[in-house]
């Protein structure tokens, strides 16, 4: 469904993403793996649109969606939880779920979707009239799972959603990604925690300085790659070692 | 000292300075950007009472509705015309543009109209006066009052009961991920020139009613109170703009009866030691909490 080909992003004069192609099928849970710095979110910001593509196409359903604006994209279907969770904390979690449902707003299936999402995520429902800002991490990053959610997204593309959460919750996130893709939806994942999401995921990306150094299943991955190298900087040149 | 007279004076005060606030800290809250063409339209709406007031035959309530409309029809016009193609540039960009728009607007009615001041009709209730309780009190001061309960009330309903208005809260916050929602950016800055504009307006039916008349200079002196009440109150939410413009006009009126009438002309002076004060000692204002300084970009 997703389809990105030779994909050139920057922030300004430094180019963070050169040349990255990749494609997600319907019902994927698909993982972008690498460093920091590897070029994972800047990807995932050039499909949402909230970078420009240099150069490249993205392409959702075959059609080109690579110079939409953000707001358009979310529209098309494509469902970002930013980096960090990005909640509105001044918003209530009830105002929070109200805007992640704008993009295709009904007032029927609003209602629908609301009593998913508490049984999804049961602490929304006690917390829905709280500010945001008030929630814990992972309870935070829960209420960004579900406001993307409320689009009812195609594909939905999470930015290291595991980030400085505790074990526990990481454990809790990861089985909601589960269960996520077992409900039907596809799933574009950027972690860090690379052990951690090739347990889960259909295939998996290594990106290393901005471009794609290997694509493949979990098993293929892990038999290729160092993957301790690729984390740990076992190369000087800090490009990861593939084992051929 | 401090009796019924003074208090609905401070209050009537206050509530105009508070519009005043709000309509700069509105577009501030989205797009960072402190709006020096922002009494322009205060000035403006003063000339479309001129010109309609002119005609003799259109009702005084017509014409004060026009000018309103008018104002926030001029502040949307200069969102579509001059903000917009400069918001993804620089900050800079955005306040040399702000002070274009404002210097286009002054000259633009000094050549079309005239450098010198206009007389604006208003209706013989705007200089009536009222006693209640022993105070006496203009009716222009209860209307104040009046319109700025009724406006914080509705804005306060739009804001937390509909939709746009929860997105312009979210987008005050971080316009990025707002965007990320499906909310246009377009229309939310929009939205917030349009209210901007609107409340322009309202504060300019009081403002220029106080001296009947309207100059192209007219929208200086608001575009300061504003400015500074913001200071006062805090640039980062709408409360805090309210909480500003309140505190500035009590602090004007406590001036105005406790310096001694050599020192009266000082009056401004005083005001702008409080304001370095604030600088000084409390740079985030009165009301701390609001949103974070992301750039529209």
């Amino acid at each position: 469904m997703l389809k990105v080909e030779n994909l050139y992003a920057s922030y300004g004069a430094i180019r963070a993403v050169h040349g990255i192609s990749l494609e997600v099928a319907e019902g994927e849970l698909v993982a972008l793996l690498g460093i920091n710095g590897a070029g994972k979110s800047t990807t995932l910001k050039a499909i949402s649109g909230v970078l420009r593509p240099i150069q490249g196409s993205v392409m959702l359903y075959g059609e080109e969606i690579g110079n939409r604006k953000p707001e358009a994209i979310v529209k098309k279907g494509i469902s970002l939880v930013p980096e960090g969770r990005d909640i509105f904390g001044g918003l209530t979690v009830e105002e929070n779920l109200r805007l992640g449902a704008f993009a295709s707003y009904d007032r029927a299936r609003y209602k629908e979707d609301l009593e998913e999402m508490f049984g999804l995520f049961p602490i929304l429902k006690e917390r829905f009239h709280q500010a945001g800002g008030l929630l814990s991490g992972g309870e935070q990053q829960m209420l960004a799972i579900a406001r993307a959610l409320m689009s009812r997204p195609k594909l939905l593309m999470l930015d290291e959603p595991s980030l400085g959460l505790s074990p526990a919750m990481t454990d809790q996130i990861f089985e909601l990604i589960v269960t996520l893709r077992e409900r039907g939806t596809t799933i574009l994942l950027v972690e860090q925690n690379a052990e951690r999401a090739l347990e889960i995921v259909d295939r998996a990306y290594l990106l290393a300085t901005g471009s794609l150094e290997f694509a493949g299943t979990p098993d293929e991955m892990k038999r290729k790659v160092d993957l301790t190298s690729v984390y740990l900087g076992g190369d000087e040149d800090e490009t990861c070692e593939v084992r051929l | 000292m401090i009796d019924l007279e003074f208090a609905i004076n401070t209050i009537s005060l206050g509530s105009l300075y508070a519009l005043l606030a709000l309509g700069l800290v509105f577009v501030y809250g989205i797009l960072k950007l402190i709006n020096f063409a922002y009494g322009e339209y205060i000035m403006i709406a003063g000339y479309a009472m001129y010109v309609l007031g002119g005609f003799g035959y259109v009702p005084w309530y017509v014409t004060l509705l026009a000018a309103v409309l008018f104002a926030a029809l001029v502040s949307y016009t200069t969102e579509l015309v001059a903000f917009r193609p400069v918001r993804t540039k620089s900050m800079t960009a955005m306040l040399v543009t702000s002070f274009a728009v404002s210097i286009f607007l002054q000259n633009f009615v000094l050549i079309t109209v005239s450098p010198r001041a206009r007389a604006v009709k208003f209706p013989p209730v705007f200089s009536q006066t009222l006693t209640i309780a022993g105070a006496t009190v203009p009716v222009r001061n209860l209307l104040i009052i009046g319109s700025t309960v009724v406006l914080l009330t509705l804005l306060t309903i739009v804001m937390k009961k509909t939709v746009l208005g929860i997105a312009m809260r979210a987008a005050a916050d971080k316009f990025t991920t707002t965007r990320l929602m499906g909310v246009p950016a377009n229309l939310v800055i929009s939205a917030t020139f349009i209210i901007s504009g609107f409340l322009a307006g309202v504060v300019s039916v009081f403002w220029v009613s106080r001296s009947a008349s309207v100059d192209p200079l007219t929208g200086s002196m608001p575009l300061l109170i504003a400015f500074i009440a913001t200071v006062l109150g805090g640039m980062h939410s709408l409360q805090g703009a309210v909480i500003g413009g309140f505190v500035y006009g009590l602090l004007f009126n406590l001036l105005s009866i406790m310096l001694p009438a050599t020192m009266i002309s000082y009056r401004d002076a005083f005001m702008f030691v409080i304001v370095i004060l604030f600088l000084l000692f409390r740079p985030e204002g009165i009301w701390r909490k609001g949103y974070t300084e992301e750039r529209v970009g």
